[in-house]
């Protein structure tokens, strides 16, 4: 006969409500190890899938994830004359907030290289890549477009030909994918009164230079857009990715580079662990301590639990002892109920958040080894409470069952 | 050797709490009880009835004098020479005035349990069980919860679980207190009849004057102290 469940058949409901809660408690551990492999995996996702062997960057900064990094056009032209490197592309990067619908929207612009890079590499769940070098996008599900819908972000207009699930900015933006030309548009919309402005400080400055007062027709220049003045343009794309042809130590090449004065260079592993340690490192953190305060949290109220559930049994323990059971029956009792609730605890959370989790704003991934390494806790926590209540009924006398 | 006897207690002294707060609940309390013998143990309240009934019982051990039970010396003072838990699901059966079953079994797994802790099958105990109950006259509520009983069934009942695992030696703490007084009297000669066809001893504790008839001896405590009465008194 299986006392442990005979108890419960008798408590059901109040077992019952007790399970649901601890399953709650578990989902709320179990949602804060995926928000935390999320977080992770949303801000290395970029470096791991772009599919290149390492990153030409600004000099001494820490790339286009953690911070602003600028570099001339060129360098892509500089990178390709490099033994040994098979592709380069032009990186473009940086994050917008417009509204929609009155609500903010928040895009990380991401510039293609134009025509050596479509989008290929992108995981598409619906649509196509980039099909030309103009006003097309490829966006996340998280921004909310249809596909085929039109969007206008600065003077221009794009449409949605390509819908990607769980491509997000390590702040958490759902990604927009332009290519560079569109992208540093977006980047660089300018009102017109401000290029007006613009032009006429231009002018003004230009009227007290010596150049125009040798050569006039500089300043019929000066109207132009900044960015084709090779003079006065700053640097505008954010990095450059390189791959090397196959057989060639990326590491050689990368040290080649790495040898000019103007720029560092990442390697992909570089990047990913400068993004963990860098812009994420709190948050992960935070989160990582929240998870283990909430598992001490879960352990000592299933430690409570099973505590008072023994000493609401206590009589019935006694009598137990009274007619002779021996101790492996009381222990098997206390136990099973701790290991029931537990499974059954797990079971609710893994159930529940399987519907909850979606709904999060940010992503939640339950990986196998997390649900294994919190089933293994759970297994622990529920041995480990039950000692308290087991501690309880070694103790008691025989000589309770009679008062 | 003390094979004839189901019962033998030498000078039991039990003494609770110590310094102001001392009670000395029983003094050299000595008590035969044989084979197939039933006893009814009397006194007014607060006399030691129970402390010398948890002391046999290896429940509550004496603070002085030996207990042996079947022949066999169990008890010296507080020192068991035997594992006393495995003794008394062997040895001894137990029906007390209250709360003697476990609220979440129903009648039948009550006296399962009884059986199934001593080593029985769950087939064999469910089929001696169920034989249990119909002798004392609860088969029909064999799955009822103890809650569901009125009390003299659930006496019944713990009845039957003392009696699952054939003990040689059988204590009951006023057993009737909750029955009237013709169903009192026969858990009593129920006592009588399994003492004598099982040959077990038997010690009553009970305050029913009118079935005292039924039961071979009877002794007297008071204050501590136990005093066999020669004669039977009748109601
Ligand atoms: N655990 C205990 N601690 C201290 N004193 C106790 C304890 N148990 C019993 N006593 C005392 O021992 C004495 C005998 O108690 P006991 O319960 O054996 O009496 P009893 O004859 O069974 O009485 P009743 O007929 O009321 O059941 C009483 O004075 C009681 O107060
Ligand atoms: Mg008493």
């Amino acid at each position: 006969m299986n006392l442990a469940v005979k108890d419960i058949r008798h408590n059901l409901g109040r077992f019952a409500l007790t399970a649901l809660g601890i399953g709650l408690l578990l989902m709320i551990v179990m949602g804060m190890g995926g928000i935390y492999r999320g977080i992770i995996e949303d801000a290395t996702l970029l470096p791991d899938r772009i599919g290149a062997d390492f990153w030409i960057i600004q000099r001494d900064t820490r790339g286009p994830f953690a911070e602003l990094s600028r570099v001339t056009p060129n360098l892509v032209h500089r990178a390709l004359a490099v033994p040994g490197v098979r592709r380069a592309r032009e990186f473009v990067y940086h994050t917008i907030q417009r509204e929609r619908g009155g609500k903010p929207l928040r895009v990380a612009v991401l510039g293609l290289s134009w025509p050596i890079d479509k989008g290929e590499w992108i995981p598409l769940t619906a649509g196509r890549p980039l099909g030309q070098n103009h006003f097309e996008m490829i966006a996340d599900q998280t921004l909310g477009f249809q596909l085929g819908e039109l969007i206008s972000l600065g003077k221009d207009t794009y449409t949605v030909v390509g819908l990607t699930k769980s491509m997000i900015s390590s702040g958490g933006d759902g990604i927009g994918f332009f290519t560079v030309a569109d992208a540093q548009s977006i980047q660089f919309d300018t009102a017109g009164e401000a290029i007006r402005l613009e032009r006429a400080a231009r002018e003004a400055r230009g009227e007290h230079s010596e150049f125009v007062t040798k050569q006039p027709s500089l300043l019929e220049q000066a109207v132009r857009p900044a960015q084709e003045l090779p003079a006065i343009a700053r640097p505008q794309i954010s990095a450059v990715l390189v791959s090397v042809a196959t057989g060639v130590d990326s590491r050689c090449v990368a040290d080649i580079i790495a040898g000019w004065g103007d720029v560092s260079v990442y390697t992909k592993e570089g990047q990913r662990d400068l993004l963990l340690k860098g812009s994420v490192e709190k948050i992960r953190r935070q989160i990582g301590l929240f998870r283990v305060l909430l598992t001490l949290i879960a352990a000592i109220i299933m430690a409570l639990i099973l505590y008072t559930m023994t000493l609401d049994k206590i009589h019935s323990i006694a009598l137990l002892k009274l007619i002779g059971a021996p101790n492996t029956v009381i222990l098997g009792l206390i136990m099973q109920q701790g290991l029931l609730l537990g499974l059954l605890g797990f079971g609710i959370a893994f159930a529940v958040g399987q519907r909850v989790f979606p709904m999060f704003p940010r992503r939640v991934i339950l990986a196998e080894t997390d649900l294994f390494q919190l089933g293994m806790i759970v297994l622990v926590i529920s041995v480990a409470s039950s000692f308290l209540g087991i501690w309880k009924a070694m103790n008691v006398s025989p000589n309770e069952a009679l008062s | 050797m003390k094979n004839g006897f189901a019962i033998q207690t030498e000078i039991l002294t039990k003494v609770y709490g110590s310094g102001n707060t001392e009670v000395v609940a029983m003094q050299e309390a000595t008590m035969n009880v044989s084979r197939g013998e039933v006893v009814a143990l009397l006194g007014p309240s607060g006399s030691g009835k129970s402390t010398f009934l948890t002391a046999i019982g290896l429940i509550n051990p004496p603070t002085s004098g030996r207990v042996f039970i079947g022949g066999q010396l169990v008890l010296e003072g507080s020192r068991a020479y035997t594992n006393l838990r495995a003794f008394r699901r062997k040895h001894l059966g137990f029906v007390f005035q209250k709360a003697n079953l476990i609220p979440f079994l129903s009648a039948l797994e009550n006296v399962e349990i009884a059986l199934e802790i001593n080593g029985s099958s769950h087939r064999a105990a469910r089929i001696r069980a169920m034989e249990l109950l119909d002798y004392l006259g609860v088969g029909d509520r064999a799955e009822n919860l103890p809650s569901m009983l009125s009390g003299g069934q659930q006496q019944r009942v713990a009845v039957a679980r003392a009696l699952a695992n054939h003990p040689s030696v059988i204590l009951a703490d006023e057993p009737t207190a909750a029955l009237d007084s013709q169903r009192g009297r026969q858990v009593m000669e129920l006592f009588a009849q399994i003492a004598h066809e099982q040959s077990a001893g038997v010690v009553v504790v009970t305050h029913d004057h009118r079935a005292l008839d039924v039961f071979d001896t009877l002794y007297e405590m008071e204050d501590g102290v136990i005093r066999k009465q020669s004669e039977v008194v009748a109601s």
